[in-house]
């Protein structure tokens, strides 16, 4: 599958895992849960680490586990659901988190811009998206008012 | 006032080029509508009753006469020959075509205009005080702080995506006339005890269903903190508003269900991590007060003997001057109110000609500037009293001279029924009935300081919670009814005015208000202006009245 990636598509190299799902092979995220429930097995995982949030869950619950991760995905359920663009925003700048963060879900092309900006690298829409004629969209604006998290 | 650089200008120009294409997309099908709702509502346009309305943001409240002859071209080229100035001090057109929408950006940002974040989940136009920078009672003026906020809101990347709409006030002067407590953030200029000039911060009011006075979370904050200081509380809100329910998603509801000293607990942690790296320089703050730097004010525009001899031959002009103009920090000027409350006019609504007229009065007599008012008013801020009867006459001649400033028939009144797709209940007409109600001058000059305010729905865009008379258009059955409260107020001392009893029918409601003003003329001591007689009294009187014939 292909995703945007620091401004390129690119194939995907990660598999999600589904919490009823067995353990892949490779590089695999799995859900707050899973990670809750199976961090000695995770930790033993042959290859990539990541996790997938969702908005209300709390950043501060990983906090000691970050250098875990090379992944982190914000999940948005609806493309209306702000917190994400906080949740990358205090990743950045309040976890020091380097890794990659990725958008997942129902956000909209139109909010590439914004994403990008907060300290999203990656995005990978739930839905068919012509990731072509989304892509000029990580730069609507060649001016910006705000600091950037980059 | 400010001025563009290249930046700002670029930023505008893109906006327009983004915003055509979405338009293009949502036309051709490849945008469905709710997905192109909240884009388009980021941009000021909603789908009305009978048209898309869009509406254009006047950042606190200043405009050009080069703006406003723009502003009177769309009017004419694309609406119906009139705008409309909304409680928030923006310009808002009800007829335009979706289709010219980006083509009437475009001509906007020829004139540094545009109708960025002017609705929608996200941080709005930040309003002041119409009298920022000429009113006596100032600390500071406050319209620098309110541009430095305009840019850092401007397509903030974080707070795009709100649980709700939100709302920013600053206030420069010792009369709260921005309504500050009524707003998600309101920010007063203060001096503290070594006598440095800063900021209180308050969090958590609002108007719309759940009215709410807002409460103080910082008493002082260094000037050099304000954005780290909005940026916390924005981060705060954005992470923990309310997202499951639309009518508890304001800030207000998040202040009340966490508590306020809990709120302002988060709020200060999340600053303490970021205030280092956000500081305002005052090279910064500098630069940005150099464009409100006061104008050219003759020395002796005091010494005109004129302005005392027509106040004395011409009562109609007294009366204006005592109404309609206000003092001024420079001994010979005085703030002049523009009345967009002409007895057989929509209040707020403005024609093409006479938007072109003002903008040549403001260049004649006002260093080209005008203001528009969250009393749906406009104002030239700086007139000579040598100017004045100058000015009166002219503007009598278009008919934007009805002395009637702070009077019970400079109602603010929201489009209703007329306009609005969410109304219950008309409210245009009620206020052309009450208007013809209160047809002799003498007698409303005689009420003296009433804010009549009307809303056609809950939403209550014209604030009737805090008008000295609020009327609210609810639906009983399909028939438009009428709830008064009395007694609310959005200065100093910030109140919700109290409901009066049960809604009154349409063919009541005038004769209703009527009533109310009879009972204070009845019993209001000497000079006292009716919300004092509302406080002193209680609202029984006026319930007794009101209700004895139903
Ligand atoms: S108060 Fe209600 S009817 Fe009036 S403009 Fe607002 S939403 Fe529309």
């Amino acid at each position: 599958m292909k995703i945007i990636k620091d401004k390129k598509i690119v194939e995907d190299t990660w598999t999600f895992v589904a919490d009823d799902a067995p353990l892949a092979d490779g590089d695999i995220v799995v859900t707050l849960d899973r990670w809750q429930a199976e961090k000695d097995r995770l930790l033993n995982h042959a290859g990539n680490l990541g996790i997938r949030l969702e908005p209300d869950q709390d950043i501060a619950e990983i906090a000691a586990d970050l250098d875990k991760f090379q992944l982190i995905e914000l999940n948005f359920p609806v493309f209306t659901d702000g917190r994400n663009f906080s949740q990358a925003r205090r990743l950045r700048k309040h976890y020091h988190y380097n890794g990659e963060i990725r958008a997942t879900g129902n956000f909209l092309r139109d909010q590439l811009f914004y994403l990008y900006r907060v300290g999203f690298d990656s995005m990978s829409p739930a839905y068919d998206e012509n990731l072509e004629e989304a892509i000029p969209r990580l730069d609507d604006f060649s001016v910006t008012y705000q600091q950037s998290t980059r | 006032m400010y001025q563009y650089n290249q930046d700002d200008q670029t930023i505008l120009e893109e906006r327009v080029a983004q915003f055509r294409e979405q338009t293009q997309r949502f036309l051709q099908g490849k945008l469905p509508e709710d997905q192109f709702r909240a884009l388009r509502l980021m941009n000021g346009l909603y789908i009305q009753t009978h048209a898309p309305m869009l509406r254009v943001a006047v950042p606190y409240g200043l405009l050009s006469a080069k703006q406003l002859r723009k502003l009177a071209h769309i009017a004419r080229t694309y609406d119906k020959g009139y705008a409309h100035i909304s409680t928030r001090q923006n310009v808002q057109y009800n007829w335009p075509q979706l289709e010219k929408v980006p083509e009437i950006l475009e001509q906007l940002a020829s004139v540094q205009m545009h109708a960025i974040q002017t609705s929608g989940n996200c941080l709005r136009n930040t309003t002041t005080d119409p009298l920022a920078g000429v009113c006596k009672d100032e600390i500071e003026d406050p319209r620098p702080y309110c541009e430095i906020i305009r840019q850092w809101s401007t397509f903030h990347p974080e707070f795009a995506y709100l649980p709700r709409k939100f709302k920013i006030a600053v206030s420069g002067a010792g009369t709260d006339r921005a309504a500050t407590q009524l707003h998600d953030i309101g920010i007063h200029l203060v001096a503290n005890e070594q006598g440095e000039i800063g900021f209180r911060i308050l969090a958590g009011g609002g108007l719309g269903r759940t009215p709410v006075i807002g409460k103080t979370i910082r008493p002082f904050l260094e000037k050099k903190h304000l954005l780290s200081y909005l940026e916390a509380i924005l981060r705060i809100y954005n992470l923990h508003g309310r997202r499951d329910n639309k009518y508890k998603a304001r800030i207000k509801i998040l202040v009340k269900e966490t508590g306020v000293d809990k709120f302002t607990e988060m709020v200060e942690a999340e600053w303490l991590r970021i205030k280092d790296h956000m500081e305002l320089s005052d090279q910064r703050i500098e630069q940005i007060k150099s464009y409100f730097a006061p104008p050219a004010y003759e020395p002796d525009a005091d010494q005109d003997s004129s302005f005392g001899i027509h106040l004395q031959q011409n009562s109609d002009f007294a009366a204006w001057v005592k109404f309609n103009t206000r003092e001024h920090r420079i001994p010979g000027y005085r703030a002049v109110f523009v009345s967009l409350k002409a007895p057989d006019s929509p209040p707020g609504d403005i024609s093409a000609e006479q938007l072109d007229a003002i903008a040549t009065l403001a260049e004649q007599y006002s260093f080209g500037e005008v203001r528009s008012t969250h009393r749906q008013n406009l104002l030239f801020a700086d007139v000579k009293q040598a100017d004045l009867y100058a000015l009166w006459q002219q503007l009598d001649q278009i008919k934007l001279a009805t002395a009637n400033i702070g009077t019970a028939t400079d109602m603010i009144c929201c489009p209703g029924l007329d306009f609005c797709s969410l109304a219950n209940a008309g409210s245009i007409g009620i206020a052309r009935e009450i208007n013809e109600a209160l047809d002799d001058l003498d007698y409303v000059h005689d009420l003296g300081e009433i804010n009549i305010n009307m809303s056609g729905c809950m939403n209550g865009c014209a604030h009737q919670s805090v008008g000295h008379i609020g009327i609210l258009g609810v639906d009983k059955k399909g028939a438009e009814w009428y709830q008064i409260t009395l007694g609310g107020c959005s200065e100093n001392q910030a109140a919700i005015g109290q409901r009066l009893g049960p809604a009154v029918a349409k063919d009541r409601i005038t004769t209703a208000i009527s009533d109310i003003l009879e009972v204070y003329v009845e019993k209001r001591h000497d000079q006292e202006k009716f919300l004092d007689t509302v406080k002193r009294l209680g609202i029984d009187p006026f319930k007794e009245r009101v209700y004895e014939n139903n």
